[in-house]
């Protein structure tokens, strides 16, 4: 027999956009500990939807930790309170029973809230359009020995590579920055030489449309670091400054 | 070069560069006080060469503008980040591990702040500035005021609590200020760390040295004054 417990979820409402929202309680009880914790919000719209009351929206997709598309600030974190994870892969065995979950959407001026947990993380896309590409005619693919590349800058570049742009960074942040998530997509493409033909304009480009789009300056409190599922390090921060004042003193 | 200005990097250059003058002032600044326990002719040589000539007022409108620049973009930085935070909180409070003093650099800014007005106004007000416009007081000689203050344990409580604040201020800031101008990496991260801890406390120790060594010497041996 599976070990369950009872809990009560605190959820943020909220129908609009522009609509006030406000904390709802629900009570959950007989949760399988080894229920997922987008399956136990899968059982509470279930719920609500038999009462014939609007389900809990949140987002999600794979449910297997790659598309970065879950979010959720759970009980203090952004992704839960077990680490390296995100929401999908989070379990229900990580909560006491009779424990109550207060469960937010990211809270941050760049990602205004769409409805309920549901937040508009386009920003994130904006950026990326800005530079976060190589704009080469790829052609055949030459042989792989063709340019070596150190196996330190390789992993170097496959850790900032595994950013999945899931907004966890700037929900954490005390600033609303997206300097982790900014310096990761600089980074993957900085380190190997195919990318390092853009990488001052590149560098430069991004962090104006950072800039542009209201997020906050980094004040190296790491918190991002802390909260990232991915283990994306702040040490990535350090090349995306370092990149972008070489490119300013060049010019 | 208006990059510095329009730019969240750029900014916060600014920010590391002025911090790290400052950091170099307070080295000297500390050196400087502990001259005062070994000698006090010394220590009034040192206050004489940093009186009322022309490069002691350069440099100390070099210092003055360094501090300006540094509060001034603490502020605005503040400012924009809140912005930027937005005005939605988090009703679970945030539990993100981190460093207590980095989230808390304006607020140890602004204990520092109010230290630096009392200290200003018990030092350079009576020493360069009453000399520079021939007021009356003036006191050329930094070792009568600092072991006349110093014999106040209520002024040395107050000194005290201004150089913790900047501990805490240093301990972030130090190693803030090599990732903000992007000399730093995986490695030397956990080093600048204990580097930062070992300098902000040489510093402290080295200034809260010289008020409790006075506040002793009243108490223990008022005759050897």
């Amino acid at each position: 027999m599976d070990k369950t417990i009872n809990i009560t979820l605190k959820v943020w409402r909220q129908r609009g956009p522009k609509e006030r929202g406000a904390f709802e309680s629900y009570k959950l009880d007989g949760i399988s500990v080894d229920t997922s914790f987008l399956e136990m919000l899968d059982i509470q719209n279930e719920i609500l939807i038999n009462q014939g009351q609007e389900p809990i929206v949140f987002d999600h997709d794979c449910r297997e930790g790659i598309c970065g598309m879950c979010s959720l600030y759970i009980n203090g974190h952004p992704h839960g309170p077990d680490e390296d994870i995100t929401t999908c892969q989070l379990h229900m065995r990580k909560f006491k029973d009779g424990e109550t979950i207060t469960i937010e959407p990211w809270r941050s001026a760049g990602f205004p809230v769409i409805r309920d947990l549901m937040v508009d993380r386009t920003a994130f896309d904006k950026i990326i359009q800005a530079g976060g590409y190589t704009s080469i005619n790829a052609g055949g693919a030459q042989d792989a020995n063709a340019i070596p590349i150190s196996k330190e800058d390789a992993d170097e570049a496959m850790d900032s590579a595994s950013c999945i742009g899931c907004g966890a960074c700037v929900a954490a942040c005390k600033n609303g920055s997206a300097m982790l998530f900014l310096s990761a997509k600089v980074s993957q493409l900085a380190l190997l030489p195919q990318g390092r033909v853009e990488a001052a304009k590149r560098a430069k480009s991004m962090v104006a449309k950072m800039d542009e789009l209201g997020f906050g300056n980094c004040t190296n409190t790491g918190a991002c670091e802390v909260e990232c599922p991915k283990n994306i390090s702040i040490s990535n921060i350090a090349r995306l400054n370092r990149e972008f004042i070489t490119a300013k003193f060049k010019d | 070069m208006s990059w510095l200005l329009n730019s969240s990097i750029g900014r916060k250059f600014i920010m590391a560069l002025s911090g790290c003058a400052l950091i170099l002032f307070l080295l000297f600044h500390m050196s400087m006080n502990l001259v005062l326990i070994f000698s006090v002719e010394a220590y009034d040589m040192i206050c004489e060469l940093l009186g009322t000539n022309w490069y002691a007022i350069a440099a100390s409108m070099g210092l003055a503008a360094l501090f300006i620049v540094h509060i001034l973009y603490a502020v605005v930085l503040t400012l924009q980040n809140r912005k930027a935070r937005g005005s939605d909180v988090y009703a679970s409070s945030n539990l993100s591990p981190v460093e207590w003093s980095s989230k808390n650099m304006l607020v140890l800014g602004l204990v520092i702040v109010a230290f630096l007005v009392l200290h200003l106004y018990d030092f350079w007000y009576k020493m360069q500035f009453s000399e520079l416009f021939h007021l009356e007081g003036a006191e050329p000689h930094g070792s009568v005021i600092a072991i006349d203050l110093f014999s106040n344990p209520v002024h040395v409580l107050i000194y005290l609590i201004g150089i913790t604040a900047l501990w805490f201020h240093l301990a972030h800031g130090f190693w803030s200020m090599f990732q903000s101008v992007g000399i730093n990496n995986r490695i030397w991260l956990p080093r600048f760390k204990v580097i930062g801890y070992a300098v902000a406390t040489i510093i402290c120790v080295g200034f809260a040295i010289v008020p409790i060594f006075f506040l002793a010497k009243h108490f223990l041996c008022s005759s050897c004054m």
